[in-house]
């Protein structure tokens, strides 16, 4: 299961890196969705404002609610079952230029899962690519890392040692 | 039996009208918004979401203002609400391996590595109403630590399976059962048993827990690991190559390990119960993984003597929705049905007082009433 969080990511990278091209490439394209996915609409609206994108599209699915059942595995680590289902929103957009962007997102949201698709089309075309990544998702990366932090470092501050206490003994 | 009845519009028009103003309350009192309920009432919404059987945080906090508060009611009507939906697919099993750990605790090792981390929780607290709560004062900032960095925990009962001493994950890529697809049928495999658990009421689950601690299926269970945090949701979508990231939901584990097993040819070794819910629900995830354990009874030749190990009997009546549903249908009107019981009755004690008794035909009119 390669689809971690956090360092394993990183140790998949390393590992993958001299991995076929199309496995890269996807490897990639997914790292971009999970930051896009956490991205705020304001987030992404504010960058399509700021970097005057005005991309011509268009819709090949509207925007719409459904589920997907999540699955865990018996143990944690063994066979899976269906734990219970979640909120989606998706929508599918294609530029002018052919790239078709997937919005796939988790909750209600139909404006930030069609920003999100097409922030995905944008990132794969050559052309606006360098600007997603600089003015988009570096920052949204920077937020949720930072997030992320701030998680790790409250719950380090309850970290606890407990001493066993020996019965019968001076 | 229930007979429909018509008639009572108007009534029952008020009667909601009525439920309505009496919901929102003193108009005198600013009325509650979804988000503060969400934020502050976190716990209310994780076990709407858990027993609803839906992840939708802004969902759960709006049925729960919406059922004045009994989560229950809100429970139903999130799963009333997910029935609108189409299914878009379903995800890759979930890591909680690669969890953000928010709280980690070990009831067995004290020593593990990443460490014992306590959380937000109500453990330890001395359980005294707090008045400062009557007022809206600023609260103190919570304390940080340096940064542990994002390795991730391995999980307890791995470390302990690595030296043979724990039963291992049963393996299997299996398309695993849906209740959701298919009625409920017995005897359950694990995969159906543990959906139905999770989506289960926690006070049932935690009564039989607790029954399985006091004697009844006794299992001698250990809390390996309670671990609370984030996890990925990824899903295949049509037309891609790879999983697709949605985002995180938050979930809660629990690692039980119970007394040994062995056979001819396996030496003794832990078995173990396992508790997986939405939300941050311990108390829910920790009577899971105890019924979990009592329900593989059948798969670990143990005598089954009590109710906890018997599938059919909790599988069938852990849901809450289904639960309400038949007990509370009996306030709806049952004028027919009892109509005929009073029939019934009349009879017999008109006969009864003929001096006869229950006439020989008795029993063949009581079958022709029910």
């Amino acid at each position: 299961m390669a689809e971690i969080a956090g360092a394993t990511r990183d140790r998949d990278a390393a590992a993958s890196a001299d991995a076929d091209p199309a496995r890269e490439k996807h490897k990639r394209r997914r790292d971009v969705l999970s930051v896009l996915v956490r991205a705020r609409a304001e987030e992404l609206d504010g960058a399509l404002r700021a970097l005057d994108l005005a991309p011509e599209f268009e819709v090949l699915r509207a925007p719409e609610f459904g589920l997907a059942m999540t699955r865990g595995r018996i143990g944690g680590g063994g066979a899976p079952f269906n734990l219970g289902e979640v909120t989606v929103t998706r929508t599918v957009v294609r530029l002018a230029s052919g790239e078709v962007g997937y919005g796939h997102i988790l909750g209600r949201d139909r404006k930030r899962a069609h920003l999100v698709a097409l922030f995905d089309a944008l990132w794969q075309s050559e052309a606006t690519r360098a600007v997603v990544e600089d003015r988009l998702l570096a920052s949204v990366a920077a937020r949720t890392a930072e997030e992320d932090r701030h998680v790790r470092v409250k719950t380090a501050a309850t970290r606890v040692n407990f001493f066993t206490m020996v019965r019968g003994e001076d | 039996m229930y007979v429909a009845v018509k008639g009572g519009e108007a009534a029952i028009a008020n009667a909601h009208r009525l439920l309505a103003e009496k919901r929102r309350g003193d108009k005198n009192v600013p009325s509650l918004t979804v988000t503060q309920i969400l934020e502050q009432l976190s716990l209310a919404v994780d076990r709407v979401m858990s027993e609803g059987s839906l992840y939708d945080r802004r969902l759960a906090a709006l049925a729960i203002k919406q059922a004045r508060g009994d989560l229950v009611e809100a429970i139903f009507l999130v799963r009333a609400y997910r029935t609108t939906l189409p299914r878009f697919g379903t995800s890759r099993p979930i890591e909680t391996g690669g969890m953000l750990v928010e709280r980690r605790i070990s009831a067995t090792f004290k020593d593990l590595p990443g460490g014992q981390l306590l959380g937000p929780t109500f453990d330890y607290t001395h359980r005294l109403l707090d008045p400062a709560l009557e007022e809206d004062d600023a609260v103190e900032e919570a304390a940080r630590a340096e940064d542990p960095g994002s390795e991730a925990m391995p999980r307890v009962t791995d470390l302990l399976g690595q030296a043979g001493l724990i039963e291992p994950d049963p393996e299997g890529e299996d398309e695993p059962s849906d209740l959701t697809r298919e009625p409920l049928s017995f005897p359950a495999d694990r995969d159906l048993r543990l959906q139905a658990l999770a989506r289960g009421d926690e006070g049932f689950l935690l009564a039989l827990g607790y029954s399985t601690q006091r004697g009844f299926a006794r299992s001698h269970p250990f809390a390996a690991e309670i671990r609370m945090g984030e996890v990925d949701v990824e899903i295949d979508v049509p037309g891609l190559d790879f999983p697709v990231p949605l985002g995180r939901i938050k979930v809660t584990e629990c690692q039980m390990v119970n007394q040994f097993k062995g056979s001819a040819e396996a030496p003794p070794q832990f078995t173990r119960g396992y508790g997986l819910i939405f939300g941050h629900a311990e108390r829910k995830a920790m009577a899971m993984a105890l019924c979990d354990r009592a329900l593989r009874a059948r798969e670990l030749g143990e005598d089954q003597t009590a109710a906890a190990q018997d599938e059919e009997f909790v599988l069938s009546h852990a849901d809450n929705v289904q639960a309400t549903g038949f007990v509370e249908h009996l306030k709806l009107p049952h004028y027919v049905d009892f109509q005929a019981e009073l029939e019934l009755l009349r009879r017999l004690r008109a006969e009864f007082e003929a001096g006869r008794g229950p006439a020989k035909d008795g029993q063949e009119d009581r079958e022709a009433a029910e």
